[in-house]
This record gives C-alpha cells, sequence and structure tokens, in this order.
C-alpha cells in the first residue's frame, strides 16, 4: 500500500484545507468516471461542491474524535484522515479496500481513524455517534461524536430521536446538517415544514447557521461547537448550507439529468469553496498560483498512485466471502446456499 | 449451588451478574429509573446512571445508540419490553448492526445482546402484543436464543452477553410465572446446542418455551399409549444445533415441529426444510408442522385460542404421523 502523502507539517494550515478540498474534489472526479468507464461497478453518490463542510468540520477535530457519514461520504472519510488508495481500493472492489471488498462506496469506514462509517440509510448514523459520545462522557474522555447528514435526513424520526437523545444525556455531539437544497430531486422546501433550525433548537441543541461554501466559516463555527461539546457544554447543530454540483448518484448505466435550473446550478458553482479559498489566500498575499498549481500537482500524483495501487490489488477470493459475518461461526453457521 | 428461581428472576441475577463481572457492561431501555420491571428490578440503584439508562420512547435511536457504543468499546444490553417494540428499531437492527461488522470487513464486532421481553402470546394481549417475532432476526443472521427454563434463562441470558456479536434472547411470557433449579454461580450456557428435554422412541417433537413444556406434558400423556415422544428443544434458534436435530430424527424417524411463530416462512417451515433435506431416507412419514396461524392474533379468548399453536393440535399430528 502506498504510505499516506501527509502534506509537510510547515505548510500554512489553511493551505492544507485547500489541499485536502482539492483532494476531495479530485477523488470524486475520479470516481465519477470511473463509475462512467465501467471500473466502479453500480453507483456512487459525490459531494462537489460539498467539500468545505467536511474540510471544516473535521478541521475542529482531533484524532479520537468519530464522525458518522452518509450515502455522500467520500469527502467526510478523506476529511477526517481516510486513505484516498484504499478507499479507491473499496471502490474497486478490491480486498485491500477500507472494508475489504465488502462495502463499497456507501460503507467506507475506518473504525481507527475515528470514523463509523457511511452509510446507506438516510440518518441512520446518528444515534450511532450519540452511542460512541456517551462512552467517551462515561469513561471520561474528552472525545465528541460528529453525525453528518443532509437536509433530507431532517424528516427521518431516528434523526429528530438522536437529538433528543443527545440532549437527554448532555452527550457531546455536534450535528452537522448539509442542507443542499435537495433530497434526491425534491426540493426540500416542499417537503420539510418549519424550519431545520427551528428544529434542532426544538430540541436544545445549540444551533448556528453557517454558510457552508465557506471552509473559513465552517470551520469557525465546527470549533464554537465542537469546543463547548467537548467542555461539556452540551450538543450542538449546525446547518451548513451548500450545494451540490453532480446529479444525486452517478451509475454506469443511466445517464440521470439534472433537473435542476440552470441559473441555479450556475450560481451554486459561482460559490465554490475551492476557488474562494485559493483566491482569499493569494490576496492576503499566502500563497501564489505558482504554489497553487504545485499543490494541483501533487493532489494529482497522489490519486494516481492510489488509482494504481487500487487496480493492482486483487479483489476478494470467493471462499472469502464468508468471511467477517460474525466474530464467531458456528457449526453451519453462517449457513450456506445449500446444506453442507 | 442450586436453588429454585422464577424465570424473570433467573434473567435479573444474570443481568447483575454480567454487570458485576465486567465493567465495560451497560444495560439500556425504558423505564430503567423506577426500578419496577422485574427483570431490571434494582440494577438502576445498584449500577446509576452511566450504566443502567432509563431511555426515551426511541427504540430505533436507543438500537442504534448500542451500535455505536459498542463500537466505542461498550458491552451493551438493549431491552425491548415487548416483542413487538422491535419493530419500531428494524432498520438500525436487521440494516444496521446485523450488518456493519460483515460490511466494515471485520474492522469490529458488536457485543450487544437484545433483550426481548414478552415474546408470544399470554392470553388476551392482542394483535399487537403477542408476536413471536425470532423468524425476522433469523432471517436477518441475527443470532437468537428462547431459553425455556428458569436455568436456561440464566446461562443463554450470560452467552449472550459474553457473546461478541449481537444476540437476541427472546423471553416467553408463557414461562414467566415457572420456577425451577437454577445455578447460583454464573454458568454460560453455549450456543448453538440443543437439549433433549426428555427422550424418545417413535417421534421428534421439536419445541421451545412454553411449548417445549407443554410437549413434555403430552409425552407423559401419551407414555401410557405406548407412543414415546422424544421432546427436542433447540434453545439456540441461530446457531441451531442441526446435527443434533439430524440425529434424533434418524432415531426416531418422525418429526412435528411445534411453534407458535407464524406459519409462512416459519421457524417450523426452516427446521422442516433441513430434516427433508439430511433425514428424508430415515423418516416413516410426512413431517407435520405445528404452528399459530398467518393470522392477527385476535383479543377475545376462543378466536385467540383458535389461532394458536394449541397442544391438542400437536396430539393430533402425533397421532396421525404414528398412524
Ligand atoms: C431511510 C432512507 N430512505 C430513503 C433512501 C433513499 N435515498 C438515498 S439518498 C436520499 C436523499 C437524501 O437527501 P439528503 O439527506 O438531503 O442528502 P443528499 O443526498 O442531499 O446529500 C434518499 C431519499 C435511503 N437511502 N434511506
Ligand atoms: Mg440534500
Amino acid at each position: 500500500m502506498p504510505t499516506p502523502v501527509d502534506p509537510p507539517s510547515d505548510l500554512d494550515p489553511e493551505i492544507s484545507r485547500y489541499r485536502l478540498m482539492q483532494l476531495i474534489r479530485r477523488f470524486e472526479e475520479m470516481a465519477v468516471d470511473l463509475t462512467r468507464g465501467g471500473e466502479i461497478q453500480s453507483a456512487v453518490h459525490v459531494g462537489t461542491g460539498q467539500e468545505a463542510i467536511a474540510v471544516g468540520v473535521c478541521a475542529a477535530l482531533g484524532p479520537d474524535d468519530v464522525i458518522t457519514s452518509t450515502h455522500r461520504g467520500h469527502g467526510h472519510i478523506l476529511a477526517k484522515g481516510g486513505d484516498p488508495a484504499r478507499m479507491l481500493a473499496e471502490l474497486l472492489g478490491r480486498e485491500t479496500g477500507y472494508n475489504k471488498g465488502r462495502g463499497g462506496s456507501m460503507h467506507i469506514a475506518d473504525i481507527d481513524l475515528g470514523i463509523y462509517g457511511a452509510n446507506g440509510m438516510v440518518g441512520a448514523g446518528a444515534p450511532m455517534a450519540c452511542g460512541a459520545a456517551f462512552m467517551f462522557k462515561t469513561r471520561a474522555e474528552r472525545h465528541v461524536a460528529v453525525p453528518f447528514f443532509g437536509d433530507g435526513a431532517m424528516n427521518q424520526g431516528v434523526l429528530l430521536e438522536s437529538f433528543n437523545l443527545a440532549t437527554m444525556l448532555n452527550l457531546p455531539v455536534v450535528f452537522v446538517c448539509e442542507n443542499n437544497g435537495y433530497a434526491v430531486t425534491t426540493p426540500i422546501a416542499e417537503v420539510l415544514k418549519g424550519s431545520i433550525l427551528e428544529r434542532a433548537r426544538g430540541f436544545g441543541l445549540a444551533v448556528e447557521a453557517v454558510d457552508g461554501m465557506d471552509v473559513r466559516a465552517v470551520q469557525a463555527a465546527a470549533e464554537r461547537a465542537v469546543a463547548r461539546a467537548r467542555d461539556g457544554g452540551g450538543p450542538g447543530f449546525l446547518e451548513c448550507a451548500t450545494y451540490r454540483y453532480e446529479v444525486h448518484n452517478v451509475s454506469a448505466g443511466s445517464n440521470w439529468a439534472d433537473e435542476r435550473d440552470a441559473a441555479e446550478r450556475q450560481e451554486g458553482r459561482a460559490r465554490d469553496p475551492i476557488e474562494r479559498l485559493a483566491t482569499q489566500l493569494i490576496a492576503e498575499g499566502r500563497w501564489s498560483a505558482v504554489d497553487r498549481a504545485q499543490v494541483d500537482a501533487e493532489v494529482e500524483s497522489e490519486l494516481e498512485g492510489g488509482l494504481g495501487f487500487a487496480r493492482n490489488s486483487r479483489r476478494p477470493d470467493p471462499s472469502a466471502a464468508y468471511d467477517f459475518m460474525y466474530a464467531r461461526d458456528y457449526a453451519g453457521l453462517p449457513a450456506r446456499g445449500v446444506d453442507e | 449451588m442450586s436453588r429454585e428461581l422464577n424465570y424473570v428472576d433467573a434473567i435479573r441475577e444474570a443481568l447483575f451478574q454480567a454487570m458485576e463481572a465486567d465493567p465495560s457492561v451497560f444495560m439500556i431501555g425504558e423505564n430503567m429509573r423506577g426500578d419496577i420491571r422485574p427483570e431490571s428490578r434494582g440494577l438502576y440503584t445498584r449500577f446509576g446512571d452511566d450504566r443502567v439508562i432509563d431511555m426515551p420512547i426511541s427504540e430505533a435511536a436507543f438500537t442504534g445508540f448500542a451500535t455505536g457504543a459498542a463500537l466505542a468499546g461498550g458491552r451493551v444490553i438493549v431491552e425491548f419490553q415487548v416483542s413487538s417494540l422491535i419493530y419500531p428499531a428494524f432498520d438500525q437492527l436487521v440494516n444496521q448492526a446485523a450488518k456493519l461488522p460483515y460490511m466494515l470487513g471485520g474492522q469490529r464486532f458488536l457485543p450487544v445482546t437484545y433483550l426481548i421481553m414478552g415474546a408470544g402470546a399470554g392470553g388476551g394481549r392482542a394483535g399487537q402484543h403477542s408476536d413471536n417475532p425470532y423468524p425476522y432476526f433469523l432471517h436477518a443472521g441475527i443470532k437468537s436464543v428462547f431459553p425455556t427454563t428458569p436455568a436456561d434463562a440464566k446461562s443463554l441470558m450470560l452467552a449472550a452477553i459474553a457473546e461478541d456479536d449481537p444476540v437476541a434472547v427472546f423471553a416467553p411470557v408463557g414461562v414467566y410465572g415457572t420456577k425451577g433449579p437454577v445455578p447460583e454461580e454464573p454458568v454460560v450456557a453455549p450456543l448453538g446446542q440443543a437439549v433433549v428435554r426428555r427422550p424418545g422412541a417413535d417421534v421428534t417433537v421439536v419445541a421451545g418455551g412454553p411449548h417445549a413444556l407443554q410437549a413434555v406434558a403430552l409425552a407423559e400423556k401419551l407414555k401410557g399409549e405406548g407412543i414415546s415422544i422424544e421432546v427436542w428443544d433447540p434453545l439456540s434458534l441461530l446457531p441451531l444445533d442441526k446435527a443434533g436435530l439430524e440425529a434424533s430424527v434418524n432415531k426416531t424417524g418422525r418429526l412435528v415441529i411445534f411453534d407458535d411463530s407464524n406459519r409462512t416462512c416459519g421457524f417450523a417451515a426452516e427446521i422442516a426444510g433441513l430434516a427433508a433435506e439430511r433425514c428424508f431416507h430415515a423418516l416413516k412419514a410426512p413431517i407435520k408442522r405445528v404452528t399459530r396461524a398467518d393470522m392477527v392474533i385476535p383479543y377475545s379468548t376462543p378466536i385467540e385460542t383458535e389461532v394458536l399453536a394449541t397442544v391438542d393440535r400437536l396430539e393430533a399430528a402425533v397421532r396421525a404421523v404414528m398412524a
């Protein structure tokens, strides 16, 4: 496995954040190409445009903090330290992938890095984050748990139940809602009444709304919420306004047309979080276009290296299909498709 | 040392002993604070609200909470006060907890016990409080046990807690009132091991919980007529003691399954399928299933009894395979 490329430690932390956003962007563009080209089986949900939320929030987290993610999870995983090579290997169904080829895009996890998994079910990760936070609290560890979820998840009972659990137990949890305005093709305003922020406030969460296309703003808000939660001040909730550039999901077979208004899509892209940070850094005299091109080139070569690693890795052997169902197997368990 | 304990008290003793022995074990469920439920009485007072957590009526969230806590190093017991309370938590059970370790490629396993009280019909509990929902769990690959006696309840509860995978303990309401000898020591039963509750030569009756006790009584009754029933109690539904089942059916050559879960794709269907595959040439009569009907359990006694798996029907089935 290629050693993960750690950015030089003397790098301006904001340039590292640029780099991470660029890595996520290019990773997901690569995933789209690999899917359309048939190398990734089934579908991927990408969050191009939404990178600043993952990166800004995870910048406020330490290695022992925990996240739960969504169907649109590549960005969260990379931002929490996930290795793009092992992620690509998972997307290609390889034994060296994070889940040993047993999960794919919607299930990538690295428990040791505090990544408790992407999740194929909307809202389902939130109660798990609460459970982890409870363990931190009872063990007097100062870690926090951060469930990511979309605006559409705000209509899932299990998420609303989790808000209540978190305030009831005063858990170190920061809920992060990525509001990209849509649940698949449905505009959220059509199906969510009241307001996202008021709903969260109603459960006693400390809420804040933030521009999710501005990594500095996201990070600042996340730092406030995470610090409060870490100090026992109770759970928080961030609503991050964002825009997804791609269609809801991309699969090899389908050519899903983007039904969203062209002007709206253009407006969304005009708020691009990566361009925004680059422009700020250059305007502030902390960076140059040449430096930027170099970082971009590093990202390309890291991803190319990762893809090479993935492609050269083996697919799991059929005989291994039954491994990992249980911590402990028994005679006849898991049952095979024919009686033996 | 053995002394007599009531079934539910045996469960409670297992909970106390498991929590005393391992500080990473904790329990969550509804109404813990009141110390009112017989299976958990005293736990809250003894272990405090760090280890006995009184949960809101949010079955989906507290089931997922247990999964997350287990990933973070906890060993969790989740109580459902009535068997049908698993339904609001179904995604978190069958689609999350049951699948997560595999999908993680084995990065972690989940030491979680689901204590599912009030399984089965208890007389007049009607459609939403009378289910024996274990087939859903077996179908989803969740390890499950169905203890019959107080001693089984304690030893299988301890086994479930000790296992590093999710295990559901279905406590049938029909045996709550029973008493029996229970060792004081924390004896852990192996999973996947059935018990021959009563040996016999002519027909194997597969039955667990209150139905195992009824089958034993029937065996006594028919003994005088020269019908020798072997009552084979699986105890552990998943893993299942398939070799034990095979041995019993090969010995008797006849099989009647007496199971009070729904008929279609029910537990009895699985047992019948296994026996047909493995014991076909030993069978002297067609396999028979005596199950509850695929019905909503009615409230009023005459129609409730009509749709349940009754011992009268078991008797008729045994006579039929012996004819
Ligand atoms: C419980 C559940 N219901 C429905 C789906 C199908 N589905 C997958 S993603 C999605 C939309 C989710 O919208 P949102 O939470 O806003 O996230 P986004 O896709 O916008 O990132 C739906 C309905 C699902 N995966 N899980
Ligand atoms: Mg959305």
